[in-house]
């Protein structure tokens, strides 16, 4: 008998998680990855396969590493946001090309425009496991010293810059 | 006038579908009756009359949707959201189901339809059994004319009328879109029947070989028309959106394919229970899963809960009550399943050994199973974050390809070899001595293969196993085809057709050649070892656009190949531009020319491709589907009355086996 209720168990659950998900609200999440120094990593620039880009780079910088993929179609909407934000040059931004394929994530870039001062290419996810990224896009902001001040996870909305992301830049730039 | 009368007609429409949902399964228990255990006849009797009238009120309001779609009566708020006095006739009809209220009353349409087909095509049935079927379905279509009624009616006026309407969205302005939703939703809602069947067996108490065969045909016509949807949504994807991709794992298209793997699985469980009475349980429980699933889609696009690159507009009222009607739907039936189960399924000592055709079957569902849960995990995970708090994400093809392709390696390895195994009891070493000639034909073909094309390691396994598929199938045709029935020769075909799929795709993936190049007229980009001259650009408006359309030279080596037109336009009305690409088809390739954006200083960028194989894909796809229906057709399934003789259990063993 009991064996025969597993379904109707699954599916008790199932629903629950279908209604939470028509109140979802998206919210910051607490990551034990802020108030730590941003994982070291050297990988391959996107553009040019034979430039190297690491962390330590940026030292003495504020700057913003947003993880984003061509196949990720929350990035989509975000990507004219970060445009428009790049424009401004309140931060430096690097991208991280998350589990993608290079001609297609530099293809992205050409059509859709590239707010990156660069972008490093992380084919197998390896840097992405190391930063506990668990979906795309995300993204983190580094201090001067290269430690994770914030971390975002969905996309970066005006809201959100203007709100949070410009308020934080300019204390860490001050600091 | 007439949209209060299609507004009357739904109403009308639910209050018999009340009377069909109710009365006939009442009176099939017994209910209103003197005595216990006799059926109130009277009550059963209504379930025919009632479906048809229910059918032909749900019809007429259809036709007062169409209706006002062609002489653009803008008063009625949906016709003014998805249509334009601009709009070419033909879309103006189709729009009639472009959008979300629209798409529900096509629902409800497909619906009325099945039903009454089973209400005609029954005859041969228990009248007990009959009744309950059509309360399940009509029980169904309550739930969806509810919410139509309550949330989502397309005929609510908007007063004043305004001046012209908004247009329809210009990517479902194309033939494919006229046919596509409804195909899907033939396929979608067809799963309803085998759902009401095996609802109608866990009430009534019995669940043998013939309800098997009763719900087998309805199963097959179903899946046959989900697999054609999915075959024309993803064909459509391929030509129109313009970037030359045909699967995306987007939420939507997931949304149609879990239906069709559960599907898959119930198509083949249902032949054990058919042939050998086993399985019983299982296979109503697929049958449960499989409507389920495609409620379920339904939910996940008409609600709003996963943002899709071509959602519906969403509204949180609508959620809940397509989510208060899944938890009534699903949850119900799968209560009532863990109810009755237990009692009725219980099959009657009949035993498989470990390796026989039961075995393998049963490999097959668990698989198809398994894929389709994953696939599930993979559309909702980004919900199960979202409502743990944990932010919106996108699980896209990294995560699919990574877990789906490994899960049909070992469907690939013995789709082919089942045939050959005997039910009950198969001899292992037997069946490879007998697969010998296929194995080393499919071997020498991997070499070949490999050899010729300098193929990648995954290339080269994908060849071999769809050799491998479409050998050991040829094999089995050769050896066996005498005396076979319709439902045989369909098994023979779909499974052929898997292996031009899986021959084509993996070509496709291995082997494709894009190119996104910067050009002006008189340049040339290269894709594979072709060449694409942009000879010259020209305007080209419609109706309700503007365009420019551009010709492409396309040679191999200096010899011309195709000429190619590949257009821009920008919907007026609409404000959006489209991307109409050119694509030259081919028995081994295809060759794909799409226009991007035009970049300041005149040039434009294009992207040209070569897709290898590509037609094999879609050729694999209509393969599969003829075979469905080439096995709904089977003469037995028309037999007459005389089935309800049956014994729970034929032994009938193929004479192949």
């Amino acid at each position: 008998m009991k064996r025969y209720a597993i379904p109707l168990g699954i599916f008790a659950i199932l629903l629950v998680f279908l209604g939470a998900g028509l109140r979802g609200k998206p919210e910051e999440v607490p990551s034990p990855f802020i108030g730590k120094p941003a994982p070291a990593f050297s990988l391959a620039r996107l553009e040019d396969a034979g430039k190297v880009f690491t962390p330590q780079d940026m030292k003495g910088k504020v700057w913003l590493f947003n993880v984003w993929a061509s196949w990720c179609t929350s990035c989509r909407a975000e990507h004219p946001v970060l445009v428009a934000f790049a424009q401004q040059a309140a931060v430096p931004i690097v991208g991280l090309n998350y589990m993608d394929q290079r001609e297609e994530g530099s293809r992205w870039l050409d059509k859709f425009g590239n707010p990156y001062q660069l972008s490093v290419f992380d084919a197998d996810g390896k840097v992405g496991t190391d930063y506990g990224v668990y979906g795309v896009p995300e993204t983190f902001v580094i201090d001067k010293q290269g430690v994770i001040r914030l971390k975002l996870t969905g996309p970066v909305t005006p809201a959100v810059i203007r709100d949070t992301l410009l308020p934080l830049i300019q204390e860490l730039n001050r600091a | 006038m007439m949209p209060e009368l299609g507004h009357l007609a739904l109403i009308l429409a639910l209050c018999l579908a009340c009377l069909q949902g109710f009365l006939p399964l009442a009176g099939s228990l017994g209910a209103g009756t003197p005595g216990r255990g006799a059926s109130n006849l009277r009550w059963v009797a209504l379930a025919r009359p009632a479906a048809a009238g229910q059918a032909a009120f749900v019809t007429l309001a259809f036709a007062i949707l169409v209706h006002a779609f062609v002489v653009n009566d803008f008063s009625v708020a949906y016709v003014a959201g998805n249509s334009n006095t601009a709009l070419p006739l033909v879309y103006r009809v189709t729009a009639t189901w472009g959008g979300h209220e629209g798409s529900l009353l096509l629902w409800v349409q497909v619906l009325a339809l099945w039903t009454v087909a089973v209400a005609a095509f029954s005859r041969r049935l228990p009248d007990e059994v009959v009744a309950r079927v059509l309360s399940v379905l009509g029980l169904v279509s309550i739930g969806f004319l509810c919410f139509m009624l309550f949330t989502s009616d397309p005929f609510d006026r908007t007063l004043p009328a305004p001046a012209d309407g908004r247009d329809l969205n210009p990517l479902l302005q194309d033939v494919g879109m006229i046919v596509h939703p409804p195909l899907l939703y033939m396929g979608y809602v067809g799963f309803s029947v085998a759902f009401a069947f095996a609802i109608a067996a866990l009430v009534g108490g019995k669940l043998d070989a013939a309800w098997a065969r009763w719900a087998r045909p309805w199963t097959l016509v179903a899946w046959t028309f989900l697999t054609l949807g999915i075959f024309l949504g993803s064909f459509w994807a391929y030509y129109e959106l313009g970037w030359g991709g045909w699967w995306f794992w987007d939420a939507v298209e997931n949304a149609s394919f879990m239906p069709w793997l559960v599907g898959t699985a119930l198509v083949h469980s249902l032949a054990v229970t058919e042939k050998r009475g086993l399985f019983r349980n299982w296979t109503v429980l697929l049958a449960i899963l499989a409507f389920s699933l495609s409620l379920l889609g339904t939910f996940l696009v008409r609600s709003g809960v996963l943002t899709s690159v071509h959602a519906f507009a969403s509204d949180p009222r609508r959620g809940l009550f397509i989510l208060v009607f899944l938890a009534f739907v699903i949850g119900g039936s799968l209560l009532l399943y863990a109810w009755r189960a237990p009692a009725i399924g219980a099959a009657p000592g009949a035993r498989f050994s470990l390796f026989s055709r039961e075995s393998l079957l049963l490999l097959n569902n668990v698989l198809m199973l398994v894929a389709a849960a994953t696939v599930l995990l993979g559309t909702l995970y980004p919900l199960f974050l979202d409502a743990l708090g944990w932010g919106k994400i996108s699980v896209g093809p990294p995560y699919f390809d990574t877990v789906f392709v490994p899960l049909m390696l070992p469907v690939l390895l013995f789709i082919a070899v089942g045939p050959f195994a005997a039910w009950k009891h198969a001899q292992a070493a037997q069946v490879a001595r007998r697969l010998r000639p296929a194995a080393l034909l499919t071997a020498a073909a991997g070499i070949a293969a490999a050899l010729l094309a300098h193929a990648t390691p995954a290339v080269a396994l994908g060849l071999v196993l769809a050799a491998w598929t479409l050998l050991a199938t040829l094999q089995h045709l050769v050896q066996h085809r005498r005396g076979q029935s319709a439902a045989w020769w369909g098994m023979i075909v779909a499974h052929a057709g898997v292996g031009i799929f899986v021959a084509g795709v993996t070509l496709v993936k291995g082997t494709e050649a894009a190119d996104d190049v910067s050009l002006r007229v008189g340049a040339t980009a290269h894709a594979g070892d072709y060449a694409f001259r942009f000879v010259s650009l020209d305007k080209a408006d419609g109706t309700n656009y503007v365009g420019a359309r551009a010709t492409f030279e396309v040679t191999k080596d200096g010899a011309p190949v195709a000429t190619l037109y590949p257009e821009k336009r920008f919907y007026t009305v609409q404000q959006m531009p489209t991307t109409e690409a050119a694509i030259d088809r081919g028995f081994l390739r295809d060759l794909y020319v799409s226009l991007g954006e035009r970049t300041p200083d005149g040039a434009w960028i294009v992207r040209v491709q070569h897709k290898p194989f590509m037609g094999w894909v879609w050729g694999g796809a209509l393969i599969i589907a003829s075979g469905g229906l080439l096995a709904a057709l089977d003469r037995r399934y028309r037999a007459r009355r005389a089935t309800a003789a049956v014994p729970v259990v034929t032994t009938t063993v193929e004479s192949s086996a």
